[in-house]
């Protein structure tokens, strides 16, 4: 019995010391929603034999997880944020990878007309118009920044907003399930959205608008910082990210027949 | 009702079919909760039998202190445990965070209290009962708390399995510390919270059920390892 | 006969809560013999049995036996009034003081047997000690104090709740140890059993020794109309 026992924590210790190669990268909730690491993951593997273990969080996490040096790089899309990271000297440098888009998810009977809006500002004014329920994410994630900025550039402050705006404090696929629950508009990533497998009576009403685009970036934790990150495994990974490989299978990537991703890393 | 359907029917899926990654995620809860289970008894158990045993002057406030962490959220336990083993916190050179011991030992310090507040209780019982014989024997504190212990044993047992049930039905902490990364740290109950994030309930509830019934499958194995139910009310 | 003995208790005193509950008690043990230690009921009879075996702590007074404390302690047995038994099989709970003694694991076992036998236990070794009935607990408990073979052996009211035949064993045994040289004392309800067993009678009253004396005079001749009138059965405070 004993000596089982002791093989057995062998077994619990030894085995974060077995992998060959490995990284860590934080990367944001609807990045992983999307599906498009389980098509990109094993690629790493057989072209770099690299292992990257993600980190799912929200983007306020993954830029903390970056400041602490608990991950080797982080993959994600709120830009004034990451600009303010790499010039704390929290990264060494910001490299554009691809870009989504964000969409308006609502209920199909489009109480506020979201649908028939010519520009994102006019949707976003016309829900708080009609003070229509709205999920907000509110975690501090990129899509949440992305959302409130929407907000301020239609001239609003959710602060000022009534009872009709929820905000839930939870990643993308809780929310959508809070809207679902509640037949409200949300702001989604598009691709969780098409992932998103419990929809209700939920519509995607608008999209489109250049506004929208949500530019996701990677960003190297800086080792002259944290000496232990694995700078050499995160400079690798960048340059197959932004390579002709990872070209072709974000470009390549669509879920019922929709294309999430744009490409759009520049080389060096 | 018709996700509780699918749920039923998907953990079916899953279990006819061995699922392979159902089968590592299952492996890993079992393995995270077991070690933590192990070494929160070995620290419980003991202490718990010597509380009973043992007067000294903050005894109570001891017992009170312990009985208050009982109730300790998960959550907050997850996020010490993350600062302290985070890069930048105190104990960041041992490069745990995001490891199974980090989700170890955030485990341990949530069923400890526990383990050691129920077999506080039962042993004080036992301790009642024993009390003058043990004294008269003119036993050593050791072995008073060796026999309690051994006495006991099937109480400890109890307690050790509520402890192994708070710990694998736990996902506040070990999402926090382990990071739910995939095919390290995912267990069943941060799988479970992922698909339900997805929205995918019928994979979620499927997860569950197999949560359930591996929760179930220990419980009846320690029963029959140890005999309680064959050798009567002890 | 023991060189613990002679255990000299000088004005020990015990109180509890502000209420004296036993003493000043000065006594001498003598080497040899089964005293009996009779009285009525709050008269001390338990806190005299439990000074003597070092479980009491005194609020004033002394007692001493011959040896250093620590050994005494070693080569004493107590029975309790209500037994209690280990919740192990009836072997276990004759081994355990062998164990606790650091006897090898092969000749606690043969002990252990012989005593279940010895207690017409032999045919229930693995039987729940919680099982028994309750003169089987109290024979069980008698046996595992004299397993340990103690130069003394205290008894409370070993037959309190026991019915005849089961008292009758357990006078056995406590004739068979004091045969073999164990120094006895016990405390009893039962007239009766003290005319029995005693070689010599301590009487309590209201937490004092009221009188001492050898059974053979003791019993025919008491001197104080207290010990008068316990022995008619008369109410004695």
């Amino acid at each position: 019995m004993r000596r089982h026992l002791i093989a057995c924590f062998a077994a619990v210790f030894a085995s974060h010391a077995a992998w060959a190669d490995d990284m860590r990268m934080a990367v944001t909730t609807s990045f992983e929603n999307s599906g498009l690491a389980d098509v990109l993951l094993p690629e790493i593997k057989t072209d770099l034999d690299l292992d990257v273990q993600l980190l799912v969080v929200g983007t306020g996490q993954a830029l903390r997880l970056g400041e602490a040096g608990d991950v080797d790089a982080i993959l994600v899309h709120s830009r004034a944020a990451e600009e303010a990271f790499v010039n704390d000297g929290y990264g060494t440098h910001r490299r554009e990878i691809m870009y989504n888009d964000f969409v308006v998810i609502g209920p199909q009977e489009d109480p506020a007309d979201v649908a028939q809006a010519a520009t994102i500002t006019a949707a976003m004014t016309a829900i708080a118009d009609t003070r229509a329920a709205f999920v907000s994410r509110g975690d501090d994630s990129g899509t949440h920044k992305a959302e409130l900025k929407l907000w301020s550039e239609a001239g609003l402050d959710p602060a000022a907003f009534g009872g009709w705006y929820r905000s839930v404090g939870a990643g993308m696929g809780a929310a959508l399930n809070t809207a679902s629950g509640m037949n409200a508009y949300i702001i989604a990533d598009r691709a969780s959205w098409l992932n998103f497998g419990n929809p209700g009576d939920l519509a995607l009403l608008f999209s489109g608008d250049p506004a929208l685009f949500n530019q996701y970036a990677y960003i190297p934790v800086n080792p002259a910082r944290h000496a232990h990150v694995r700078n050499d495994a995160a400079m690798r990974l960048e340059a197959w990210l932004t390579g002709d490989r990872a070209r072709a299978l974000i470009d390549g990537y669509a879920i019922n027949g929709q294309t999430l991703f744009v490409f759009n890393a520049t080389p060096e | 009702m018709n996700d509780i359907g699918e749920g039923i029917v998907a953990a079916l899926g899953l279990l006819v079919t061995l699922d392979p990654d159902l089968i590592d995620i299952s492996l890993r809860s079992l393995q995270v909760s077991l070690s933590a289970l192990v070494i929160a008894c070995a620290i419980a158990i003991p202490f718990g039998t010597f509380l009973a045993v043992q007067r000294f002057r903050f005894r109570r406030t001891v017992i009170s202190v312990l009985n208050a962490l009982m109730g300790l959220p998960p959550v907050v336990v997850g996020l010490v445990v993350y600062l302290l083993l985070s890069r930048s916190g105190p104990f960041g050179v041992l490069g745990l965070l995001f490891t199974p011991t980090a989700m170890i030992i955030a485990q341990v310090v949530i069923i400890t209290p526990l383990i050691a507040s129920i077999t506080h209780q039962a042993m004080r019982d036992l301790w009642a009962e024993y009390h003058d014989l043990l004294i008269s024997l003119n036993t050593t504190k050791v072995q008073r708390v060796g026999t309690l212990m051994w006495d006991g044993r099937r109480t400890l047992l109890t307690a050790a399995l509520a402890g192994f049930g708070r710990a694998i039905g736990e996902v506040g902490a070990i999402m926090i510390v382990g990071g739910n990364i995939d095919n390290v740290t995912r267990v069943l109950t941060t799988a479970i919270a992922l698909e339900t994030g997805k929205g995918d309930f019928a994979l979620a509830l499927g997860l569950g059920f197999v949560l359930i019934m591996l929760a179930l499958l220990v419980n009846f194995a320690i029963h029959g390892l140890s005999g309680t139910e064959r050798e009567g009310r002890w | 006969m023991s060189d613990m003995l002679p255990l000299e208790l000088s004005g020990a005193t015990v109180r509890r809560k502000g209420k004296t509950v036993l003493g000043p008690v000065d006594l001498t043990l003598a080497q040899q013999g089964l005293t009996i230690v009779i009285g009525p009921n709050g008269s001390g009879k338990t806190t005299l049995l439990r000074v003597m075996h070092g479980v009491e702590r005194l609020s004033a007074g002394s007692a001493e036996w011959s040896v250093p404390h620590s050994e005494a302690r070693r080569r004493q047995s107590y029975v309790f009034q209500s037994p209690i038994v280990l919740r192990r099989s009836v072997l276990d709970n004759l081994c355990y003081p062998l164990k606790l003694m650091k006897v090898a694991r092969r000749d606690r076992v043969a002990t252990a047997r012989d005593w279940a036998a010895r207690i017409g236990l032999g045919d229930a070794l693995a039987t729940p000690a919680t099982r028994l009935s309750g003169g089987e607990r109290q024979k069980l408990a008698l046996a595992r104090a004299l397993i340990r073979k103690p130069d003394v052996l205290f008894l409370d009211e070993p037959c309190a709740n026991l019915d005849g035949r089961a008292t009758r064993d357990i006078e056995a045994l406590l004739l068979g140890a004091r045969a073999a040289g164990t120094r006895i004392v016990m405390a009893t309800h039962d007239m009766g059993q003290a005319r029995r067993l005693a070689t010599d009678l301590i009487f309590m009253v209201s937490g004092r020794v009221h009188e001492t004396g050898h059974a053979g005079h003791i019993f025919t001749h008491p001197e104080t109309p207290e010990l008068t009138a316990f022995y008619n059965g008369d109410i004695v405070e």
